[in-house]
């Protein structure tokens, strides 16, 4: 069964017609790419996803069940975790209280959670020296980071990426891929990427190309050729 | 000197009413960006609340607990407007999210309301809306076996609120034969909370005079901003309305229930005017228009304060209710007598407590074209992103 299924979906802005039957599957254990230029809908079909934006049509299954309709704290609580383009760290909170809100996708939330995964401090360590920061003093790069272990303490089933290396310097984007393909390795999870570095492209599994609002083609990643590259990717 | 300081710690005690009254409007405001302006009126509910509380205690308890009565009002009083804040939230406030125009204009008319409503409160007027509200709440239910077109399925919540407004005027206007139960609970003029007596003393400190009754009120004020305090950094529901206040969306695609979060903020903030309720009546007579005297304050607290410091508020209510009682009651001229001529004139002038607030506003705007933000804007890496 698919962790994500997207049947048809059509989605606005007002009136501006954004997402055009639009399907795509997220298998288990998968790292799915959607590629193309800026203003296609990529991040659109991720705010629809996660709940931000509902739909006019089409459904959105999770492992099966219809999420169509449900607020987003819902749709996290059943496995959807998401890492915005920009990250939204909430900023006068601390880099601990951060990272305890990842815990509220969880039963029972904040509640009952309280213990943060030292997985997270494995996989991004210079988080570990900055608990008791206030998370918006931290630099762009490492709010990258602190917003994919946030995410990742809700143990979600599908985690969506939003060009998470955007305006980030090299050897930080090598962490971050190394920590995503970390994760796949031992969780098991799947991922739904949006992102523009050809490099992190070609770790996912599958491709989808998006074009005006729409899939335009798909396949293997292995298979991704440069003809396509050129045409979807921006420069 | 001694009258500065009594005139000071007079300001002061004030300056704590005005503390407690805009502490639930400013973080209601922070979190939700609205502007609550029944919020005056839930104070008065809450000083309807101690009066009630009050007369329960004469009537029915022994006279030796009398003096505790306004303990006891204290949680009452958060309740009785809390709840009522809640109700609002639910039934009004909700509705207009992301409309601020509309919720002021709506929540106004709510203050309306709540106004005339301890002045024409009756036995047969409280049974009437009691039953209209269950019958609004359950029909329903009850009418769920009954079969509706699509097109048409809206309708039954309309008709069984305005049948239950029917059975609810009817009902009230039955019972209102009875002369007993007509009689309205409150009379339209103001009425006085008698303050039990170990309220009614002062304490004599270093030469300064200090009714016990506004140290009460001081006292009250840092026992709620402790509470205030604690509740908002320690505890989960804590955390979770300050992400709320920061990031709503974000907040909510991290699996934080944001409509109860602010169900509950709306809740403290209205229970907190009930608790400013109290703390009123300690001050002065009780009456249904006591909420649109404390309101405008509260707005100049908020804005001057900033949005989201309580530190903010705390300094803008004081230095607002100190200095509009300092220079309203014209003591300045009898601690100082020897003031130079134009300045004397100029004082005497601001010395009523009209002109008082005139300077307060006065000095508000001036300060705000120096510093727009209030006193704490938001400072650090994230005010640029």
């Amino acid at each position: 069964m698919a962790v994500l299924d997207v049947r048809g979906l059509n989605a606005y802005y007002g009136q501006s017609h954004i997402l055009r039957d639009v399907d795509l599957t997220v298998r288990p254990g998968q790292m799915v790419c959607l590629i193309g230029r800026n203003g296609v809908g990529k991040t659109t079909l991720l705010k629809t996803v996660i709940g931000l934006l509902q739909q006019r049509s089409g459904s959105l299954e999770l492992l099966g069940e219809s999420i169509t309709g449900l607020p987003p704290h819902q749709r996290a609580r059943r496995g959807i975790a998401y890492v915005p383009q920009g990250r939204e760290i909430i900023p006068q909170l601390t880099v601990r209280e951060n990272l305890l809100l990842g815990l509220e996708a969880l039963p029972g939330g904040l509640a009952r959670q309280r213990h943060i995964d030292p997985l997270v401090f494995e996989l991004f360590p210079v988080l570990e020296g900055f608990l008791n920061r206030r998370g918006g003093d931290l630099s762009g790069g490492q709010q990258q980071q602190l917003a994919i272990a946030r995410a990742l303490l809700g143990k979600p089933k599908l985690l969506l990426l939003d060009e998470p290396t955007e305006g980030i310097q090299p050897s930080v984007v090598l962490d971050i891929e190394r920590a995503v393909r970390r994760i796949i390795a031992s969780t098991g999870i799947s991922v739904l990427l949006v992102e523009q570095h050809l490099h992190f492209v070609r770790q996912a599994d599958w491709y989808y190309a998006m074009q005006k609002g729409g899939m335009v083609a798909s396949g293997p990643t292995a298979e991704l050729s440069k003809e396509v590259v050129d045409r979807f990717l921006s420069v | 000197m001694n009258l500065f300081y009594d005139t000071l710690f007079n300001g002061l005690a004030i300056g704590s009413v005005l503390v407690l009254a805009a502490l639930g409007l400013a973080v209601v405001f922070g979190l939700m960006g609205v502007i609550n302006m029944a919020h005056g009126e839930l104070m008065m509910l809450g000083a309807y609340t101690t009066f009630v509380v009050q007369n329960v205690f004469k009537a029915v308890l022994p006279e030796s607990v009398f003096p505790i009565y306004i303990l006891v009002a204290i949680p009452f009083a958060f309740l009785v407007s809390g709840l009522a804040g809640l109700l609002l939230e639910k039934t009004v406030v909700r509705r207009l999210y992301g409309r601020p125009l509309e919720t002021l204009l709506a929540t106004w008319g709510v203050s309306l309301i709540l106004q005339q409503f301890v002045r024409s409160v009756s036995s047969a007027f409280a049974i009437g809306l009691l039953l209209a509200v269950a019958i609004g709440l359950f029909l329903p239910r009850l009418l769920v076996r009954v079969q509706l077109a699509p097109r048409w399925a809206g309708l039954k919540g309309t008709i069984s609120w305005i049948s239950a407004g029917l059975v609810g005027i009817g009902v009230a206007s039955l019972l209102g034969e009875e002369r007993s139960l007509d009689q309205p609970w409150f009379s339209a003029r103001n009425l006085d909370v008698t303050a039990p007596s170990w309220l009614r003393g002062s304490i004599e400190l270093g030469g300064v005079t200090m009714p016990t009754a506004r140290l009460f009120i001081i006292a009250l004020t840092i026992l709620a901003l402790w509470g205030v305090t604690w509740f908002l950094q320690k505890s989960v529901w804590g955390i979770r309305i300050r992400a709320v206040t920061q990031n709503r969306s974000m907040s909510d695609c991290l699996g934080i229930p944001t409509e109860t979060v602010d169900a509950l903020t709306f809740l403290i903030g209205s229970g907190l005017a009930g608790v400013a309720g109290v703390a009123v009546t300690l001050l002065g007579s009780v009456g249904p228009n006591l909420g649109g005297n404390y309101i405008v304050d509260c707005f100049m607290v908020v804005v001057l304060g900033g949005v989201g410091k309580l530190l903010g508020t705390v300094l803008a209510a004081l230095g607002i209710g100190v200095i509009s009682y300092v220079v309203g009651s014209g003591s300045l001229l009898l601690i100082w007598p020897a003031m130079p001529a134009g300045l004397n004139e100029l004082i005497t002038f601001f010395a009523t407590t009209s002109m008082a607030k005139v300077l307060v506003f006065a000095l508000i705007v001036l300060f705000l074209q120096v510093r727009p933000a209030g006193l704490f804007p938001p400072k650090g890496r994230m005010v640029e992103a």
